[in-house]
């Protein structure tokens, strides 16, 4: 009767994933990461208090956009620098050759860090976005109550429309998403780089080259796809710079949601499922690496 | 090489490959939907200098757009107003679609600086002086004129073009032309036809259309009899010569 005692050994366990997840966002909340939220507050609060001399929409303009770009640097600086020293420092703590003694599949592991980081940057996002939304809405009372002493009684209530429609839209749900997703996407191609990188500083330097270069590999695409004469070495390199790296200006959606534009639920979704499908790839991509390393 | 390692770089050149279309049909359709549109170019970056450019190339055109409005918000305080102009030009090339920064920067050239350069306490020639307030109405007109091709899906901006000329060109055919065009977007408030009508009504030769026009608005009931539309309308009977019995009736007391 000793089988009884014995545990079946999957392959593929989410129990396993969602223990190395939670015990990698542990790790990362304890590096005291989110005290950068402190910083995005003075930018928000400090954009907010330097524009009162302005015109309500370039208030509203000016903190979606300073919110925004900051949320976004925020979060991609988070995937960079969290991602980029996940393998390292399990490695110098030998917590990775304990985990991997265990019979745990390189790949489990691969996901579950990788799962333990994007869990960081949605509680960041969120946190992000909260705060956000509370100093815009502070504003928006501010802004109301300063209208309402110089507009007579039937002006009111299309004054305070006026004031609503400039603050809170609807598409800023998507723009903050594809900032979500965007920094996912860095997060991932980080952790390919860092499955062959020679140490942290290498990961980050080409992390960083990547995403500089991810926003304008459309250009490279295009010029590709061009039928016009160009120079055969170009387009031959032109054609590797789009085979390599992810387009991530496809992700860069505030810049124009801020300015008003609506985008179209079908071409969202694509571009989530594009999101998507890249983390697979330099997830699988990292595995294939991975699974060879010597440790 | 391992053949794991090989299958890594092949897994990423045959996504690279696959994806190479989709991207191009998604970032069509991003741009359809006037996403993606700045120009992101060497004038720009002559502008903007290298750090600038390379925060618009990297996402964060917004953040550099408002740096340089606010710029441009301090030269407003020191009347520099050549300088402001250069500026507005660069933030309006970094957000096309942002509304707000087209209609300021050609109300601040048209209004303000026209109005400036009028009274020009340097300048004792008063044909340079209007001539430089002309000036000014034309970097307004342009502004729009701009915005309108970088946002031909918004009504707003037609509608500060008709005023300009209106306004500052006195130019009431071309006024009602601009009016008439915002009018079609279905979003645009309702008295945008009526203004279209009242301009027509004033541009020379267009009488009897105008008149058609607001008659047809006059006949739309009484929330639409708006006291400017009861005078243009009793202008244009006499001036049509309309008979008695098809003339409107308006309320005791209309002057």
């Amino acid at each position: 009767m000793t089988h009884s005692f014995r545990t079946v050994h999957k392959n593929f366990s989410l129990a396993r994933i969602n223990t190395i997840a939670g015990n990698t966002l542990l790790e990362l909340i304890r590096l005291k990461v989110f005290y950068f939220l402190l910083l995005f507050a003075l930018l928000i609060i400090g954009s907010s208090a330097f524009m009162v001399n302005f015109t309500f929409q370039e208030q509203f303009q000016v903190l979606k956009d300073v919110s925004l770009g900051a949320m976004s640097i925020f979060t991609w600086l988070l995937a960079v620098l969290s991602t980029a020293m996940l393998l390292p420092k399990d490695i110098e703590d030998r917590t990775l050759y304990t985990i991997l003694a265990k019979p745990v599949p390189r790949f489990e592991y691969l996901l579950g860090k990788l799962l333990g980081v994007l869990l960081l940057l949605l509680v960041a996002t969120l946190l992000m976005s909260a705060m956000f939304a509370g100093a815009l809405y502070l504003r928006q009372q501010m802004v109301i109550a300063a209208t309402l002493h110089g507009v007579s009684p039937d002006q009111v209530q299309e004054a305070i429309r006026a004031i609503r429609a400039e603050t809170f839209t609807a598409s800023l749900v998507p723009g903050v998403v594809a900032i979500y997703l965007k920094a996912a996407l860095c997060a991932a191609v980080t952790l390919f780089i860092s499955t062959f990188a020679t140490s942290w500083i290498f990961t980050i330097l080409i992390s960083v080259m990547v995403y500089f270069i991810g926003h304008i590999q459309s250009t490279a695409r295009e010029y590709w796809l061009a039928s016009g004469d160009g120079s055969q070495l170009a387009k031959i390199f032109m054609f590797f710079v789009t085979l390599i790296f992810p387009d991530l200006q496809l992700f860069n959606l505030v810049d124009d949601i801020v300015a008003g534009n609506a985008i179209h639920l079908l071409m969202f979704w694509k571009t989530v499922g594009l999101g998507v499908s890249y983390l697979g790839v330099y997830l699988l991509a990292a595995y294939f690496v991975f699974a060879n390393k010597e440790l | 090489m391992k053949v794991r390692t090989i299958a890594a770089i092949l897994l990423i050149l045959a996504f690279g490959f696959a994806r190479m279309n989709f991207e191009q049909k998604l970032t069509d359709e991003h741009r359809a939907a006037y996403f993606h549109g700045a120009k992101l170019n060497l004038d720009l970056r002559q502008k903007v200098g290298q750090l600038g450019f390379l925060a618009a190339l990297s996402g964060f055109r917004s953040i550099v757009a408002d740096l340089l409005w606010i710029k441009a918000h301090m030269e407003w305080e020191k009347t520099e107003w050549g300088r402001m102009a250069l500026l507005f030009n660069t933030v309006t090339t970094l957000q096309p679609r942002n509304m707000m920064f087209w209609e300021m920067s050609a109300w601040h050239m048209a209004w303000n600086a026209s109005l400036a350069a009028s009274q020009d306490p340097k300048q004792p020639s008063l044909k340079l002086r209007l001539k430089a307030q002309r000036e000014y109405f034309d970097l307004g007109r342009d502004f729009l004129i701009r915005g309108i091709q970088n946002n031909p899906d918004r009504y707003k901006l037609y509608e500060q073009l008709a005023y300009l000329y209106k306004e500052k060109y006195g130019d009431h055919c071309a006024a009602a032309e601009q009016y008439e065009k915002a009018s079609q977007f279905p979003d645009s408030p309702a008295y945008m036809k009526r203004f279209a009508a009242y301009e027509l009504a004033a541009c020379p030769g267009h009488e009897r259309e105008a008149y058609e026009k607001l008659r047809a608005i006059f006949d739309l009931g009484e929330k639409e009899r708006a006291p400017t539309l009861l005078k243009r309308l009793k202008e244009l009977e006499v001036k049509l010569e309309i008979p008695a019995d098809k003339r409107i009736k308006v309320p005791e007391g209309f002057k």
